[in-house]
């Protein structure tokens, strides 16, 4: 793929920072990439905040410092305090225990949406490129089909006829990111195709499926590694978005999406509910586009 | 030029039945048989049997797709089930609103990223362009409705500076509608900015590393003159149509920030018709949203292949 085809990419998908995603490199890199990933500051301290956040999601009936559902209507709207270190939004639920238990919808939307991206995308791209012919013809056209939809808007459509929940926002979210998966799989898979080491394959007389799964698909890896992490950030940002639209997670369970759409409603009197659920995306979501940014540089042959 | 053209709408077109199939097949997701929502609590036989023959629901699923098609290609989007309203109509009115929106975000964004990105490659390496990869990487991490509410917190309740809501037409009152939009084209703008300035960083880069800028140095032409004439002039190609694909993200964001500020365009129209359920609306947005952006795409190729002839025989 040509830089200006990836800068396309970027701006067709919405995903950041996908200029330049590196040619595939030999596997036989894993160590390398691993270490210079480790050698970024700025990598290394997204890791760690990511890492931060996931100990959180999952240990979060522990870290929390009260119920998150628990209202109390002597506590309406208090500051932040000794007793409730973010204060208490507009039932007296305590924010903090709010924002702890909302890592897990941000968290589990970013990290399973993508999965879904990969399942459908990878398998179609590689099909798309490896088969070519009637097979990419039609799979483009459907790609391109899928990318004409704004992402957003595809995902809150898609959203809408699902009906809204947690778990029909993470299929939308998945299914609009996933054309510029098949995209990326099919355009490197085109890229290692062309290689020699695909063409001693096939002229021992590997089978066409074996070629696909064996040779092309561990070559294709690093950049979709690449892309699968820039695109978390993008999924963690969609889902707070389409909470924050009411077609997310669903009240009263916490996510930081429909905190914030709670918290424009009070701005006059409690600001403190608008801060902290928006600070926390913002940091998530950083931190993901951070070490993605890093493994872009990390896996990119040129850095070698 | 002109097999280039051909060979380009040639792949449109199959992408266009595409996306009209796709949006077709949305409606497929919904449960339960839509005439006998329509006809109410009595569910009247023969009330329902004639809902299904004039919503074409007793025809097989490609005829009933071509009905709708032969419709859409008529300027037929169908009824809002809530206003009664054609959709044609709704997006219509909508339309205007936001794409003063966009218009004003889109100029915030190539002020902001432009010379950002020229600063940034010009003084590669330096504070400077460290400075433009975090405004970059802020830009891209924040969401942007969460922006919206800080930017109203501090300009609206806290200095009181800019009204939060409270959209005003431009024909009624300018002064009134700049201060209402100023702060969501501010939001808006912002994230697009960030992208813009990530190209023309790289497209600079790469301009600048020529031999005619080199040749341009030599001959005694002012720094200023080679990166603002030289660099810049053939930089922006790459820039403008690159740009033009962020079409996508304007509007997705401007879901979200209408949602924010209360403004009455398109995205909170599509918005209030996913709680409306009104399905004939969201199909509306959706396809003519998709329909522009292949379009646009279209002609930003054309424009990249007009201004680039290597493009062309590719």
């Amino acid at each position: 793929m040509t830089g200006a085809a990836a800068d396309r990419l970027v701006a067709e998908t919405g995903v950041p920072g996908l200029a330049g995603v590196p040619a595939p490199v030999a596997l036989t890199g894993r160590t390398h990439w691993l270490k210079r990933l480790l050698r970024r500051p700025a990598a290394v301290v997204a890791l760690v905040v990511i890492a931060g956040f996931v100990v959180t999601a999952v240990f979060a009936p522990w870290i929390a410092p009260q119920d998150p559902l628990a209202a109390s209507f002597s506590e309406v709207r208090k500051p932040p305090s000794a007793a409730h270190w973010f204060g208490t939004d507009e039932i007296g639920r305590d924010i903090a225990s709010r924002v702890v238990f909302g890592a897990r919808a941000s968290l589990l939307a970013g990290v399973v949406s993508v999965l879904i991206s990969l399942a459908i995308g990878v398998p179609a791209g590689l099909l798309a490129g490896y088969a070519g012919g009637a097979i990419d013809m039609l799979l483009s056209r459907l790609t391109d089909a899928l990318l004409a939809c704004p992402f957003l808007i595809l995902a809150i459509a898609l959203s809408a006829f699902l009906g809204p929940s947690l778990t029909n926002a993470m299929i939308a979210i998945g299914i609009s990111a996933t054309p510029a998966f098949v995209r990326l799989a099919r355009g490197t898979t085109l890229a290692v195709k062309a290689e020699d080491f695909v063409l001693a394959a096939r002229a021992i007389g590997n089978a066409p499926w074996r070629i696909a799964l064996r040779h092309v698909l561990p070559n294709i890896v690093p950049p979709l590694l690449v892309q699968a992490t820039l695109a978390i950030a993008a999924a963690v940002i969609a889902e707070a978005s389409l909470s924050f639209l009411g077609l997310g997670q669903q009240p009263p369970q916490p996510s930081w999406g429909s905190m914030l759409n709670t918290a424009k409603d009070y701005l006059d009197n409690a600001p403190w509910m608008a801060l902290w659920p928006g600070l926390s995306i913002f940091l998530l979501v950083l931190s993901f586009n951070l070490v993605g940014d890093g493994l872009r540089d990390a896996l990119d042959p040129r850095e070698a | 030029m002109l097999t280039f053209v051909a060979r380009r709408i040639a792949t449109i077109v199959p992408t266009l039945v595409f996306v009209s199939m796709l949006i077709f097949g949305l409606q497929q997701l919904l449960p339960g048989d839509p005439a006998k929502v329509l006809a109410g609590e009595e569910q009247d036989p023969a009330v329902i049997a004639h809902l299904r023959a004039t919503m074409h629901l007793d025809k097989p699923l490609p005829i009933r797709y071509l009905y709708w098609m032969r419709g859409v290609l008529h300027g037929d989007l169908g009824e809002s089930q809530r206003s009664q309203q054609p959709v044609t109509t709704l997006i219509a009115e909508k339309l205007p609103v936001t794409l003063e929106l966009a218009c004003l975000a889109i100029i915030i964004a190539l002020a902001i990223g432009i010379p950002a990105g020229v600063v940034a490659a010009v003084k590669r390496g330096s504070a400077w362009d460290y400075g433009a990869s975090v405004f970059a990487l802020w830009g891209l991490s924040t969401p942007n409705f969460w922006l919206g509410i800080m930017l109203i917190l501090l300009f609206s309740v806290t200095l009181g500076w800019l009204p939060a809501s409270g959209y005003v037409s431009p024909f009624e009152n300018l002064r009134e509608n700049l201060a209402a939009m100023i702060m969501p084209a501010f939001v808006l703008g912002n994230a697009i900015a960030a992208v813009l300035m990530r190209h023309t960083r790289s497209a600079m880069l790469q301009v600048l590393s020529q031999e005619y800028v080199r040749t341009a140095r030599a001959k005694g032409v002012s720094e200023r003159a080679v990166i603002l004439q030289h660099a810049l002039r053939n930089a922006l190609i790459p820039i403008i149509t690159l740009g033009a694909l962020e079409f996508g993200t304007l509007l997705s964001g401007a879901v979200l920030t209408e949602q924010v500020f209360t403004i009455p365009g398109f995205g909170k129209l599509i918005v209030d018709a996913v709680f409306n359920r009104d399905y004939a609306v969201v199909q509306g947005v959706v396809l003519v949203t998709a329909t522009a952006y292949i379009v646009l795409n279209f002609a930003a190729d054309v424009a990249y292949a007009f201004v680039n002839p290597r493009i062309r025989l590719r």
